[in-house]
């Protein structure tokens, strides 16, 4: 079930809500519960402050489907301020004018919607800071 | 009369506004619809990017309002527990059913206990929004509550509105006076059925009855609210700093404000709409935001909005302390924040061309 699916990753998606590590502190994003460092439990939900940079990109100008109308577009490996790593979107900014280790910061965007008729997802995507 | 003032002293907590990035300017309307010889209402209006919607500029701006009332006492985690009510007032929100405020509060981190709902008085819902978040918050049934009024508008291509219809809005924190940096001393609603204006259920874009949305419609009514409202406080123009008034155009708000009695130099702080357009239920409310970035304490605010169908509120502010930013934008920042798009960009982003 897609909507439920979506309805369960609400708080990660529209607030870039993750985990902390109780054992070692470690910043987990996006959460799974068991620390990647350390592998221990880690269930203590943490607010990310949405800053980064920008740490790989590449532009799309195929978009799959369901993305057909926002190609071009460009897709970013963003290094969190807090440490994870995290896949997202670039917005408000021309694809010519994104670099590597340009400072960005999360808005909650539509990321696409499924069809006329069908919910609209929003979620995290980065933008120049 | 109704004159409306809070039995508890009430203020606004902190405030947030939102503009998208894209300006479509007004000869690029005029150029493919009457060869350039259209008189332009606005020099140019904002644009939301293709990802943009009520939904997301509202939870813009609803951060930089909570940004803003972060202080001494008050972080975000505090009024994320405190925040008793999210409304927003639009005329576009996303959904036909489901609300946009249930989103915008989850995204803020108020949910789940607080109060939910969508507002609907064409360019007036965000303002009445803001005045039932008053009567919320004075008479105790809410610590915190936030009033968005917030627009994408649409025009029909090729109508006069199509130079104007904008996008954009502001977020309000109303709370006790004592966090507080503006306060409320009074205001007054203003209603009558009045079709000038207007949009059925299954209809994309709205209809309007020409001429007669001036006079009768939106100089009636906002010249019948503000002045009743300076009467009822025992104030005339002399005694604001500034006044803002719905903008659907350049002309009309500096026409208004003109004939009860306020200066250019009191409405220019306010003005927004030659650089953003017309962002109906988010207006009044967004322009308002760009006098509190500069206000002084003790300057005093007239606020009224204008909302078809046809309705006029009136709001007599106080500024009582600058403003903390804590990172939130300021208006005028947003408004500088831009790119120029030509129509063939603007009809894309607006959906207009069918993909498959
Ligand atoms: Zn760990």
């Amino acid at each position: 079930m897609e909507v439920a699916r979506f309805w369960r990753t609400n708080k990660q998606r529209y607030q870039l809500v993750g985990e902390e590590c109780p054992h070692c502190k470690g910043k987990i994003f996006p959460p799974r519960d068991i620390c990647p460092t350390c592998d221990k439990e880690a269930k203590v939900p943490y607010v990310f402050s949405g800053k980064g940079e920008v740490f790989s990109f590449s532009t799309l100008h195929q978009a799959p489907a369901g993305f057909e109308r926002y190609a071009p577009y460009t897709v970013a490996l963003v290094k969190l301020s807090e440490g994870p790593m995290v896949t997202a979107q670039l917005t408000d900014v021309d694809a010519n004018d994104v670099k590597i280790g340009m400072p960005v910061e999360m808005v909650t965007r539509v990321l696409r919607e499924d069809g006329e008729r069908g919910m609209l997802v929003y979620g995290y995507k980065f933008r120049p800071a | 009369m109704s004159f409306m003032k809070p039995s508890k002293p009430v203020g606004i907590v902190g405030y947030g506004s939102y503009v998208p990035r894209y300006r479509l300017p007004g000869e690029e309307v005029s150029e493919l619809w009457t060869e350039g010889n259209a008189g332009l209402p606005v020099r140019e209006k904002s644009v939301p990017g293709l990802d943009e919607d009520v939904v997301t500029m509202s939870i813009e701006a609803a951060r930089n309002a909570m940004k803003r009332a972060t202080g001494a006492h008050l972080t975000i985690e505090n009024l994320q527990q405190k925040i008793g009510a999210v409304w927003v007032g639009s005329e576009s929100h996303p959904y036909a059913v489901k609300p946009t405020s249930t989103i915008v509060a989850e995204a803020i981190g108020a949910t789940p206990f607080t109060q939910a709902a969508d507002w609907q008085f064409a360019c007036k819902a965000g303002t009445e929004a803001f005045q039932a978040a008053i009567g919320f918050v004075s008479s105790g049934m809410a610590q915190y509550a936030m009033a968005i009024g917030m627009d994408a508008a649409q025009g029909r291509p090729g109508d006069a509105l199509e130079y104007t219809a904008g996008a954009g809005g502001a977020a309000y924190l109303i709370g006790p006076i004592e966090d507080a940096l503006v306060e409320i001393e009074g205001s007054l609603s203003y209603v009558t059925d009045t079709p000038d204006f207007w949009r059925r259920q299954y209809e994309k874009f709205p209809e309007h009855a020409g001429r007669f949305t001036g006079e009768p419609a939106y100089f009636g009514h906002i010249m019948s609210s503000a002045n009743a409202l300076m009467e009822a406080m025992a104030l005339k123009p002399s005694d604001f700093n500034y006044a803002v008034f719905h903008q659907p155009n350049a002309k009309f708000p500096l026409k208004v404000g003109g004939e009860l009695g306020f200066s250019k130099k009191q409405m220019e702080l306010g003005m927004l709409v030659n650089d953003i357009g017309n962002t109906y239920a988010g207006s009044c409310m967004i322009g308002l935001t760009a006098v509190l970035d500069m206000a002084q304490p003790g300057e005093r605010i007239l606020v009224t909005s204008f909302g078809s169908g046809a309705g006029s509120d009136s709001f007599c502010l106080r500024v009582l302390r600058k403003p903390e930013h804590n990172g939130a934008v300021k208006t005028r920042d947003y408004v500088a924040r831009r790119k120029v798009i030509d129509y063939a960009q603007y009809t894309r982003m607006k959906g207009y061309y069918k993909l498959n």
